[in-house]
């Protein structure tokens, strides 16, 4: 299950309605080994695509780097679909990197549901989990929105 | 002063979980081949055909090795070779 703040879920929909009808993407850092998603890092999308992202190679070098100084590891990887349902593409299996991240998909296209969904994908399989949106998290955790 | 190669989590069992790697070479390529001779299997994982695989992005220093001479870029003694799985689908 992921459990995630709803400032973070609005954060990613604004970010892919904005970005819309071209695909957006990015991540959400938490402490490694947390399972809390608390840092929201917009990335570019380097294919300027309507169906496919690529993290701006640069940029992901840095973000990466950032991540490590700080023993962070992405818990959410984000994109929106711009003109399908929420669920993965043979793509989005096949390329799908990060067996401990929750994938979120954020549908913008208004034929269907405007929820986000996420999913576990591991070894060319996926798995849909709950999403749990809550308004606060322990106290000693903090969010944080890169610009 | 040897290259440092940074190894990415998912290829760090072909490593014996070493997150750095010290290798000589003066070209990505070298470093790749020597890496293969100390940890077997990690050629096969980030080249294809005498290039890079599309999903994984080398870097030198700061410097993606597609905008250099791909697998030719040289490299020079305390050189940071960083290996990333692209973040790329659909």
């Amino acid at each position: 299950m992921l459990t995630i703040h709803a400032r973070l879920v609005d954060a990613m929909i604004a970010q892919a309605l904005n970005d819309h009808p071209v695909e957006t993407c990015g991540i959400i850092a938490g402490p490694a080994g947390s399972n809390w998603p608390l840092r929201l890092i917009p990335m570019r999308n380097a294919a300027q695509s309507d169906n496919f992202f690529r993290f701006d190679p640069q940029q992901q070098l840095q973000v990466w780097k950032e991540m490590s100084a700080r023993c962070e590891e992405p818990i959410v990887i984000y994109h929106s679909h711009t003109s399908s349902q929420a669920y993965p593409r043979r793509s989005d299996v096949e390329l799908a990197t990060e067996p401990q991240a929750h994938y979120v998909i954020i549908p913008t296209q208004h034929l269907y549901p405007a929820e986000i969904r996420s999913f576990r994908i591991a070894d060319q399989m996926v798995i849909e989990e709950r999403v749990q949106i809550v308004r606060q998290y322990q106290p000693e955790l903090e969010l944080q929105m890169v610009a | 002063m040897p290259i440092t190669v940074v190894i990415p989590t998912r290829l760090r069992s072909l490593t014996n979980q070493q997150k750095h790697i010290a290798i000589e070479g003066v070209k990505v390529s070298e470093v790749i081949e020597r890496m293969e001779q100390q940890y077997p299997g990690i050629r096969a994982k980030l080249i294809f055909d005498g290039s890079a695989y599309h999903f994984i992005n080398i870097y030198v220093n700061d410097n993606d090795i597609r905008l250099r001479e791909g697998l030719a870029t040289n490299v020079q003694d305390g050189d940071i070779v960083t290996i990333l799985p692209a973040l790329t689908a659909g």
